[in-house]
C-alpha cells in the first residue's frame, strides 16, 4: 500500500505508529488497534490506583503554543497514568516570547532527552515540521494544529461513536457548525471513512463550509433539517465568538436558530441518535441546554475516554519509537 | 567577480536559436571587442579565442523578468554578486528587479544597485522604480527622476496601493513619461492571513487560503484603470485561469498590455504542498492543476507573453518554521533554463516559443534591448549542451538554498554566457 507522505512519517517501517499526527490515510487495523488499545485503559480510571507503568522511566513534554487548560489535563492525566514524567511548557508565554525560534526551542528540550512532545499550534502542519525537519526520534503526538487536524480527538469521538453504536456499518453522520475552522471536523472525517461510516454530512452555512468540503469524504448541507434526517451521530462544534467580528456570521442568535441544536431539530435524527461536542460547549450558541444535558448527550462521557484513548496513542507511539531504535541500532550491528 | 575584458570569440558550429528573429540553424558566432560582429558560415577570426559549440545550442542571453534582489535589509540571502553569479550559470544576462529591496524609491538606492551589479560583472540589472514612496502606497515616487538614473518601470511591488484614486493618478503619472507599470494583482483583503490556493488541497490541510478572485477582482480593477488612463501595462505571476480570460479580453481590445508568469507556476500545482512542504510556499501560491493547464495553454498561445523565475533567495531558518510561519519565496536563478527546458521536454511548451519567453518577450514587454541576437551590439548570450544533465546538489550558486529543485537533476548545462560582451560564465 503506498501512503501519502503525511502518513509515512507518523509509522514505522513494518506500520507501527511512531508519532500521531493526523488520521487522514491510516489503516484501518490502526485505528481499530488504537480502539481496542483505549478499551484496556478505560478500566484503569476506574480502579484504585490509577497507574500502569507502561511509560515508567520515559519524559513526556506538553508543548502547548496556543493555551488549552482542558486538553493539557487529560494529556497529561494520561501521561501520569502510564507513569510517565511530565512537563509542562506553555510556550505561547515564555521561550518565543524571547525571541528563541521554534527550532531552538525543540533542540533543546531533545537535549533534555524528552521521548514525547505533545504539541498544540496554531499553526497547520506545525507537528509535520517537528517531525519531520526537528526531532524524529522523539515521539510527536498532534494536541490540535491550526486548522489542520486534531486526531486524538477524533479518536475519542470514534470510541464514544462504538461504545455505544456497537461499530460503524450502516452509520449516518453528521458534524454541524463551523467546518471551515475545525480540525477536529476535519480528523473526524478521515476517521469515520476508514472505519467504515455509510455517510458523514457536514453541515453549516456557506461562509463556515471550507471549498471543495465533498473532497474530505462527506456530503455537504447548508439546511440542517434536511442534514439531520436520519442520522445515527450528531457532532456538534464549537463556535468562536470572533466569527462574527470577521463577517463570516451576523449573530449569535441567527446561528443558532439556523444551525443550533435543540431538542425540535433532534427529532429529525434516528430516534437512538447520540448528541457529541468535543467541548467547551457554548450554551444557547450551538447546542441548547435540553439538549446538552439531555438524555441522549454523551458529551461528558467523551472527556472519560478522551483519557483511555490518549493513553493508547502515547504508548503505542513510545513503543513504535522504541522498535525503530532496535531496528537502527540492529542494522548497525549487521554493519 | 567576471572577467571585464571585452571579449574576442569565435563560437563555432553551435545551433543558432534566436526566436525573434526567426532563427534555428547551424552557424558561427563572431565577438569582436565584445560586439556580435557576424553570424554565418565558416567564419574565421585570427586571434580571437575559440568555442567549440559543436553539438550545443547558443541562445541569447536570457531575459528574467522578475527578480527580487538581495541588498542588505531586505531580509534575503546573499548578495547582488552572489545572485547574479548564479544568474550568470544560468544563462541568464539581464534581471528585472523588483523594488521592494531598499525600497527602490530614491536615485541613492538605484545607484547602489548599479554600481553593485557593475562591479560584479555577472549580470545586468534593470531595476523597477517603487511607484510610490517607499511602496507605502498613498505618495508618488519620484517617477521621472528615478527612470532618469535608470529604472525601466515602475510598480509597487505587489503592495497595497491605498485606493482606486491614488492607483489612478500613479498610472497618469507614469504615463507622462512613458513608464511602463508593473502590476502584481493580488486583492488585499481576499488575501490577508493567507498561504495556500483556497482549493482541495488547503482544505484537507487546514491551510487558510488565497482564493483565486484576490488575483482578478484586483486585475479587473487594474485592467480598467490602465484602459482609462492609456498607460503602457505589464502583469506579473499570474496564477490563476480566471486573470487568462481577462488578459485575453483586454489584448483582444487592443490594450497596451503584456503579462508573466513564474516557471514554478507552470510546473507545479497545489499538490505539491502535500506534507507542508514550505519550499512551495510562493505568493502568488500554487494553484490548481487546472489552472495550471490553463496557464501553459496561455504561454503556448502568446496571452502570457513571459516566463520569469521570480527569484526570492531566503535563509533557511525562514523556511525551517510550520507552513504558515515560514517566508514566502523560491530561489529560481539556478534552474530557471533548465525546467524551461523540461516543459519543451514534456511537450507542454514548443521549443522556439519557450524560448522566446525567457528572451525576446520579456525585452518586448518592458521595452528593453536584449534578448536577441543583434549584430553591432555588445553580444549577450550563452552556449548551452542541452543534453548534458546538470546536478544541482552539486552545483548550486545561489545563496538561497529554497527550492524543491536544489537537489534535482535537470537536462541543460550552461557552457559560456557573455554578458554585454563579457564572459560572464565559463566552464571547462
Amino acid at each position: 500500500m503506498t501512503l501519502a507522505p503525511s502518513s509515512r512519517v507518523q509509522l514505522t517501517d513494518d506500520g507501527k505508529l511512531r508519532h500521531f499526527l493526523t488520521t487522514e490515510h491510516l489503516p484501518r487495523s490502526l485505528l481499530e488497534d488504537i480502539l481496542d488499545t483505549a478499551a484496556s485503559f478505560v478500566d484503569v480510571g476506574g480502579r484504585s490506583i490509577k497507574k500502569v507503568p507502561l511509560l515508567r522511566g520515559k519524559t513526556v513534554v506538553n508543548l502547548f503554543f496556543e493555551s488549552s487548560t482542558r486538553t493539557r489535563s487529560t494529556f497529561e492525566l494520561a501521561a501520569q497514568r502510564l507513569s510517565a514524567d511530565v512537563l509542562n511548557l506553555d510556550i505561547a508565554k515564555s521561550a518565543t516570547s524571547k525571541g528563541e525560534t521554534l527550532l531552538d526551542t525543540l533542540r533543546n528540550l531533545e537535549a533534555m532527552a524528552a521521548d514525547m512532545f505533545v504539541v498544540r499550534h496554531q499553526d497547520s502542519g506545525a507537528p509535520f515540521f517537528i517531525a519531520n525537519e526537528v526531532t524524529p526520534d522523539v515521539a510527536v503526538i498532534n494536541a490540535g494544529d491550526g486548522r489542520h487536524a486534531h486526531p486524538t480527538q477524533a479518536m475519542l469521538d470514534m470510541y464514544t461513536i462504538r461504545h455505544y453504536k456497537g461499530g460503524f456499518e450502516g452509520l449516518k453522520v453528521a458534524i454541524v457548525g463551523d467546518i471551515l475552522h475545525s480540525r477536529v471536523a476535519r480528523s473526524q472525517v478521515h476517521a469515520l471513512n476508514i472505519l467504515g461510516a455509510e455517510e458523514v454530512r457536514l453541515i453549516g452555512p456557506k461562509t463556515l463550509l471550507p471549498v471543495d468540503a465533498q473532497g474530505l469524504g462527506a456530503t455537504v448541507f447548508t439546511d440542517m433539517g434536511q442534514g439531520l434526517k436520519d442520522v445515527d451521530v450528531v457532532i456538534m462544534l464549537r463556535l468562536q465568538k470572533e466569527r462574527m467580528d470577521s463577517a463570516l456570521l451576523p449573530s449569535e442568535s441567527e446561528f443558532f436558530r439556523l444551525y443550533g441544536l435543540n431538542n425540535e431539530k433532534l427529532q429529525l435524527a434516528k430516534p437512538d441518535a447520540i448528541v457529541m461536542h468535543p467541548g467547551p460547549i457554548n450554551r444557547g450558541v450551538e447546542i441548547a441546554s435540553e439538549v446538552a444535558d439531555g438524555p441522549r448527550s454523551v458529551i461528558l462521557n467523551q472527556v472519560t475516554f478522551g483519557i483511555a484513548v490518549r493513553m493508547a496513542v502515547m504508548s503505542m507511539a513510545i513503543s513504535g519509537q522504541e522498535s525503530s531504535a532496535q531496528g537502527r541500532t540492529g542494522g548497525e550491528r549487521g554493519q | 567577480m567576471a572577467s571585464s575584458k571585452k571579449a574576442n570569440i569565435l563560437i563555432r558550429k553551435g545551433r543558432v536559436i534566436d526566436p525573434a528573429n526567426g532563427r534555428d540553424e547551424v552557424a558561427d558566432l563572431l565577438i569582436e571587442n565584445g560586439r556580435l560582429v557576424r553570424i554565418g558560415a565558416s567564419l574565421d577570426a585570427p586571434g580571437a579565442d575559440i568555442v567549440d559549440a559543436e553539438g550545443h545550442w547558443v541562445l541569447p542571453g536570457l531575459v528574467d523578468a522578475c527578480v527580487h534582489l538581495s541588498l542588505p535589509g531586505s531580509g534575503r540571502s546573499g548578495d547582488i554578486a552572489s545572485e547574479t553569479r548564479a544568474a550568470a550559470a544560468g544563462g541568464i544576462t539581464h534581471l528585472v528587479a523588483q523594488p521592494d529591496c531598499g525600497p527602490v524609491d530614491s536615485t541613492a538606492v538605484v545607484r547602489l544597485i548599479r554600481e553593485q551589479a557593475g562591479q560584479a560583472g555577472f549580470a545586468r540589472i534593470m531595476p523597477i522604480a517603487a511607484m510610490t514612496q517607499g511602496l507605502a502606497g498613498d505618495q508618488l515616487a519620484e517617477m521621472a527622476t528615478l527612470a532618469k538614473a535608470g529604472c525601466i518601470a515602475v510598480g509597487n511591488a505587489g503592495r497595497k496601493v491605498a485606493s482606486a484614486l491614488v492607483l489612478k493618478r500613479s498610472l497618469e503619472y507614469a504615463s507622462t513619461f512613458d513608464l511602463p507599470v508593473m502590476f502584481r494583482p493580488q486583492d488585499s483583503a481576499l488575501s490577508a492571513g493567507g498561504c495556500a490556493h483556497e482549493g482541495a488541497v488547503a482544505t484537507r490541510l487546514g491551510l487558510p487560503g488565497i482564493p483565486a478572485v484576490a488575483e482578478s477582482v484586483d486585475l479587473s480593477r487594474d485592467l480598467l484603470l490602465v484602459e482609462a488612463t492609456g498607460v503602457r501595462a505589464h502583469f506579473q505571476q499570474i496564477s490563476s485561469a480566471d486573470s487568462l480570460r481577462l488578459l485575453r479580453a483586454a489584448k483582444r481590445r487592443g490594450l497596451p498590455v503584456t503579462a508573466d508568469v513564474s516557471i514554478q507556476h507552470l510546473l507545479l500545482d497545489e499538490s505539491a504542498l502535500e506534507g507542508f512542504n514550505s519550499h512551495c510556499h510562493v505568493i502568488p501560491p500554487l494553484r490548481s492543476a487546472a489552472d495550471r493547464e490553463a496557464l501553459l495553454e496561455a504561454v503556448a498561445d502568446g496571452t502570457i507573453d513571459a516566463i520569469c523565475s521570480q527569484h526570492t533567495p531566503i535563509g533557511s531558518s525562514s523556511k525551517a518554521a510550520p507552513f504558515p510561519a515560514t517566508k514566502p519565496g523560491m530561489a529560481g536563478l539556478d534552474t530557471l533554463l533548465g525546467l524551461v527546458l523540461q516543459l519543451v521536454d514534456d511537450g507542454k511548451l514548443a521549443l522556439p516559443r519557450a524560448l522566446d519567453a525567457v528572451t525576446a518577450a520579456p525585452a518586448r514587454c518592458l521595452g528593453i534591448l536584449a534578448g536577441q541576437l543583434e549584430t553591432g551590439r555588445p553580444a549577450s548570450l550563452c552556449v548551452l549542451d542541452a543534453s548534458a544533465e546538470k546536478d544541482y546538489a552539486e552545483h548550486w550558486l545561489s545563496a538561497g538554498n529554497n527550492s524543491p529543485w536544489r537537489r534535482a537533476v535537470l537536462k541543460g548545462n550552461v557552457k559560456l554566457t557573455v554578458c554585454q560582451g563579457k564572459v560572464s560564465w565559463l566552464t571547462d
